[in-house]
């Protein structure tokens, strides 16, 4: 492993991504539509490319889906 | 069921956590009581997009993640801007045996931490990425919030790559290139 593709990765911005309180904001929307199996990503890329990208909100974002899908016992 | 729900997000978040036991569970009645006051004040601006219950679980998990960043902020192992450059490459998993196939680029990398970035963009990289702090205990040491600290990183990663394009560490779309 020489760590390049990782830091590649870490280093991309996508120019769609709307960022923590855009993508905060609509979350419980995002959430239910990825949980009934809805395109999310396809209606809302934008949240989509930031939760990819933030660690915190897409831990919050995993979150609420677990608790959506009743995960949260 | 807030309480219910902030105990399975504590819970889901634990093994990662060093937080166990009583104080764990402290932290998630704490979360649920607090989110039952930002649901009890925001309930005018439900607007019927989602479940009422989703948009409530979403405060829960907000407060279990804020209560998170807070723990962390006072635990003293948490480091913000000591600088030990030589952890970086193992940071994105560069195997120290491989030292002379990633050295330059982690050379690069370092060179236009120090000459691309703002203070506070080298601020805020050096607290994230070197020192492994989380982004929400960040957000508390600064007094800012995290879409601020978010769009600082985001624009520090885009003019490094940048910089590694521009001098052929990188091309424009080499994402997954080994």
């Amino acid at each position: 492993m020489n760590g390049r593709p990782a830091l590649d990765r870490f280093l991309q911005t996508d120019p769609q991504d709307v960022g923590c309180d855009q993508a905060m904001e609509m979350l419980h929307v995002y959430a239910e539509l990825v949980a009934s199996g809805e395109p999310a990503q396809q209606r809302y890329p934008g949240i989509a490319a930031h939760l990819h990208a933030c660690g915190p909100c897409g831990e919050d974002f995993e979150g609420l889906l677990a608790a959506i899908r009743g995960g949260a016992h | 069921m807030l309480v219910r729900i902030a105990r399975g997000e504590a819970a889901r978040r634990g093994p990662r956590l060093r937080i166990t036991g009583p104080e764990l569970d402290d932290l998630a009645c704490q979360a649920a009581a607090d989110a039952l006051m930002a649901v009890t004040g925001k309930l005018g601006q439900f607007r019927g997009e989602s479940r009422f219950t989703t948009w409530a679980y979403r405060f829960v998990i907000f407060e279990v993640s804020a209560k998170i960043g807070r723990h962390f902020w006072r635990h003293p192992a948490v480091q913000l801007d000591a600088e030990d450059w030589e952890r970086l490459p193992g940071r994105f998993g560069a195997d120290p045996a491989h030292q002379a196939e990633w050295g330059d680029l982690f050379a690069a990398l370092r060179r236009a931490v120090d000459c691309e970035l703002t203070p506070r963009q080298r601020e805020v990289f050096v607290a994230i990425v070197l020192n492994d702090v989380p982004l929400d205990t960040l957000v508390i040491h600064l007094g800012s919030s995290r879409n601020a600290i978010y769009q600082v990183l985001f624009e520090a990663r885009r003019k490094l790559r940048a910089a590694l394009v521009a001098n052929g560490y990188f091309s424009e779309n080499s994402v997954g290139r080994s």
